[in-house]
């Protein structure tokens, strides 16, 4: 394949990639806003941000910090939350497999819901790409993504400090984790996951260190499982 | 947040680095070490569900017995998170979800004098 079509894949990355930074900037710089107000500098927020490069891992680590969770279920339930990017990773392999380390080292770094959603999507669709286009779409969906990521926390982290009280900020994670949620919600399965891990977590919260968390959302991933296997089977072949 | 307890550094620098680390671990254990071997169905079975059992067990506690409020049940949150999942089932779409519940929440705070805008 000529290096032209490997171009016209990057930028192709790039216009899916996107409308993605209308949801990714308030996100990045709302996680901003709530670590300087749990008090960390701007060099802690940044390095987190960069390090991590992960939202929902870095509120949830956040929050629990604030509530004086122990560091090592602080780090449990984070990358609890960060699962999915395990099935990301694995989903990705069978296209991506094949390039070589470096790139899949970077690759990994750079794998974010939004990057997952939009290659996964264009593999599907283009199943006749080859590896070094496919790296270049993943990639032109990273670019619109990933740089705004870090510019937003250190606005966010910035401006941070101005934000009166009555704003209510204490409820933006809830809010953020919520909407992100309910349009994962796809199946019998996904809703029925959701709601035992709700129940599990509320009559769970009497567990020291937040156990509840990691019970509950075990118990969660266990009954969409569950879910999932009884519809295949009751569903007519 | 406001009277939330101060974060002490070396947990954070712990917590930093290792959820880094983790993260990029599992972002590469399947590209990066698996290749082009399969993997288990009854394990991708479960990862599918991960987010959607983690998020919402972390955020319902928040939502019933919000710290701002001492842990009491409060009308403009709960409010916001109805509307906020209500918007999100209807639209299918995140950012107008968030502004669904924010809205939701300014708005009930300050009909409730307890503060919004």
């Amino acid at each position: 394949m000529s290096s032209s079509t490997t171009k016209s894949e990057f930028w192709r990355g790039v216009r899916s990639g996107a409308p993605f930074t209308l949801v990714v900037a308030p996100f990045a710089m709302l996680f901003g806003v709530l670590a300087t107000e749990a008090g960390l500098q701007l060099t802690e927020t940044m390095v987190f941000s960069i390090l991590v490069i992960a939202g929902a891992a870095q509120f949830t680590a956040l929050q629990l910090m604030q509530e004086n969770v122990p560091t090592v279920l602080v780090l449990v339930s984070a990358l609890a939350v960060n699962l999915r990017m395990a099935m990301y990773s694995a989903s990705l392999t069978p296209h991506l497999g094949a390039a070589p380390l470096w790139q899949r080292a970077v690759i990994a770094y750079f794998t974010v819901d939004q990057s997952y959603a939009c290659s996964v999507a264009r593999y599907e669709a283009a199943p006749d790409l080859t590896v070094p286009q496919k790296v270049a779409f993943f990639f032109g969906s990273v670019a619109p993504v990933c740089p705004l990521w870090y510019v937003f926390t250190y606005v966010g982290a910035v401006v941070g400090e101005t934000i009166p009280d009555s704003f209510a900020l204490d409820f933006a994670l809830p809010i953020t984790f919520l909407a992100m949620i309910t349009p994962m919600l796809r199946t019998a399965a996904h809703v029925v996951a959701a709601l035992t891990a709700i129940v599990i977590a509320l009559l769970c919260t009497g567990l020291p260190y937040n156990l509840g968390l990691i019970v509950a959302g075990t118990a969660g991933m266990m009954a969409g499982a569950r879910t999932e296997l009884w519809q295949m089977r009751r569903a007519p072949q | 947040m406001t009277d939330a307890a101060q974060i002490d550094t070396t947990q954070l620098w712990v917590v930093i680095v290792g959820l880094g680390l983790g993260s990029f671990g599992l972002r590469f254990v399947f590209t990066g070490l698996i290749g082009d071997r399969t993997i288990p169905e009854w394990l991708l079975r479960h990862l599918r569900y991960t987010a959607v059992a983690v998020l919402p067990a972390l955020v319902a506690p928040l939502v019933l017995w919000p710290a701002a409020t001492g842990g009491t049940p409060d009308l403009a949150r709960g409010a916001a998170a109805c509307a906020t999942v209500l918007a999100g089932l209807l639209l299918r779409n995140v950012l107008a979800s968030i502004i669904a519940g924010a809205g939701t929440l300014w708005i009930v705070l300050w009909l409730t004098g307890g503060g919004g805008l």
